[in-house]
């Protein structure tokens, strides 16, 4: 019956449901809001904490003293209620709970805008603010509109030099910052079973810049293998041909070419070609969107044996991709070529530390937002896949990755 | 209790405006709603917090895209806002803006400008300016229920004392 969502859900699109929530996770920017707001609820206790987890990452470790005091009395109550506890360092909420936490068919309520990620393995995967996490830990549920869905179907494969980051700006392009706002994006197609988990968490991940409510990807065998590195088994989801999409998007991997969105809008979207040539003061390789161990190591093949031009600051998305990034060498050709190395976390995303750009200055950033004065009062970003990050590294200025790889 | 009518002047801002322009990244460490509210809009028009009380926010579509930050709604709340109207929401927005209480109206064509007064009434979805009605889209029930508790720390209070 229909489509993922309504699948999972359990209801036909534009119905209102009461879920019970299989995961919920916050971050410390948004979880210290939610205790307030718990507090104020006046409940007796967390409804189910071995469903919750408190990651921090946003400001991790804590800049000021004051950062510290909340980040302090988070971690009490998260400790304290039972809740599942990932301290600073230990990496980027959505990667951490992609690190064999969640499962297909599962309903997974994150307090950040990017929890989308998560629908990468068919999970029911969305983001809401912190008054709604803490009505979760109130009582295990939330309300949930079933959303209507877009399906993308993605044909041929990708050229050399090109990326699934490119793809997913390509799809918030044709979309736009708006254009599936409310709904879900299914992604199908023939090139499906080559698109890696990895590539699969960049364009969930990316659905939220189109304004969609989630992203999802049908469980196959990527999936089943991928888990079962974290001793979880599940079984494959299939496509119903009966199911009902809102709107329906071809895209030809083979056709695309490495991009860029442009300052200051997501969906303004160039070809690097373009673009090749344009200045750089800061190239930032990280975030929940292109800072995982696959990502680093596309960067570092680039970086080998070079020197970076320009301040590149690399931020690997979780402990596991760090450790991985160290032994198999990655981290020492990135460190080579003269890359500053954060602890893992969101590192300079949200503009909060760890490499925010003074007025006037221009960014290529791996991350999923350019947002005027988000990673800088006055700055400029363009986003960009990790190839293109790191071939403008090199350069220091816009590069294409077509010329290096 | 949210009073899901009223009217006040509107003070109109653009389409696609994300929640980092409501509030700012670097505001977001603290307890303290009052600052949220005097840093509100800062870095997309600092005149535009001090004119927020009593107010009647009228946006663009796709309003509070980006960051799921509930500061954003909260400095809007602790401004003063009555209401936020627009013709479409980024849905995070959305339901943090019923959490904590503060009137959101999805409505397609309300044309009006800076400093007219704008009217409106969640329970019957209308809007009215300048001597013209527009039809908003319905609130579900849940929603409405927490609306009128004040937001979502008021309706559970209420669900836990029974």
């Amino acid at each position: 019956m229909g489509t993922l969502s309504e699948k999972i859900l359990g209801a036909q699109a534009g119905s209102f449901s009461d879920k019970r929530i299989d995961k919920a996770f916050c971050h410390d920017g948004t979880g210290i809001q939610a205790k307030v707001i718990y507090d104020e609820m006046g409940a007796p206790g967390i409804a189910n904490p071995d469903a919750c987890y408190v990651i921090y990452d946003h400001i991790a470790p804590a800049n000021t003293s004051q950062t510290a005091d909340l980040q302090r009395e988070l971690r009490e109550f998260a400790v304290k209620s039972g809740m599942h506890f990932s301290d600073v360092g230990g990496g980027i909420c959505h990667q951490h709970m992609a690190e064999g936490r969640v499962l297909p068919g599962e309903v997974v309520i994150g307090a950040d805008s990017h929890s989308c990620t998560l629908g990468a393995f068919g999970a029911f995967a969305t983001g809401v603010g912190a008054s709604d996490m803490a009505g979760i830990w109130v009582s295990g549920e939330t309300w949930l509109r079933v959303p209507e869905s877009i399906a993308i179907y993605l044909s041929g494969a990708l050229g050399k030099g090109v990326e699934f980051k490119d793809l997913a700006l390509s799809y918030v392009a044709e979309l736009g910052m708006d254009g599936a706002t409310y709904q879900t994006l299914e992604f199908l197609g023939e090139s499906v079973p080559s698109v890696p988990m990895e590539g699969r968490l960049t364009l969930s991940n990316m659905a939220v810049e189109a304004g969609a409510k989630a992203g999802l990807w049908y469980a196959d065998e990527i999936t089943r293998e991928y888990l079962s590195k974290y001793g979880q088994s599940c079984q494959a989801q299939t496509p119903d041909d009966t199911a009902v999409y809102a709107e329906e998007i071809w895209i030809d991997l083979h056709e695309l070419e490495p991009l860029l969105a442009v300052p200051h809008r997501v969906d303004t979207v160039k070809p690097v070609s373009e673009l090749a040539g344009t200045q750089l003061d800061q190239v930032f390789i990280g975030t929940c969107t292109n800072g995982r161990f696959e990502d680093l190591a596309r960067a570092a093949a680039i970086l080998d044996g070079k020197k970076v031009a320009v301040r590149t600051v690399v931020v690997p998305a979780s402990q596991a991709d760090y450790l991985k990034a160290v032994t198999s060498g990655v981290m020492a050709t990135l460190v080579a070529a003269g890359c500053i190395v954060g602890p893992p976390g969101c590192g300079p995303c949200l503009g909060a530390h760890m490499g925010v750009l003074g007025d006037g200055e221009v960014g290529l950033s791996t991350a999923n937002r350019n947002f005027r004065n988000r990673m800088g009062i006055g700055a400029s970003y363009y986003l960009s896949s990790p190839s293109t990050a790191a071939a403008s590294a090199v350069t220091g200025e816009i590069a294409d990755p077509r010329e290096v790889v | 209790m949210t009073l899901l009518a009223g009217s006040g002047p509107a003070v109109c801002i653009g389409a696609d405006i994300d929640t980092d322009l409501v509030i700012a990244g670097r505001y977001l460490r603290t307890k303290d709603r009052s600052v949220w509210a005097e840093h509100a809009f800062e870095d997309l028009d600092p005149t535009l917090a001090p004119r927020l009380k009593g107010c009647v926010l009228v946006t663009g579509k796709n309003m509070g895209c980006g960051s799921s930050r509930e500061q954003a709604v909260m400095a809007l709340r602790e401004a003063g806002v009555l209401a936020v109207i627009a013709p479409s929401f980024a849905r995070i927005f959305f339901r943090n803006c019923i959490n904590v209480g503060l009137p959101v109206l999805e409505c397609e064509g309300l044309l009006c400008s800076d400093g007219e007064m704008v009217t409106y009434d969640c329970t019957t979805g209308m809007v009215s300016s300048g001597g013209r009605s527009f039809d908003c889209r319905p609130l579900s029930p849940k929603m409405q229920e927490i609306l009128v508790a004040g937001g979502l720390v008021e309706y559970w209070k209420g669900r836990l004392s029974q």
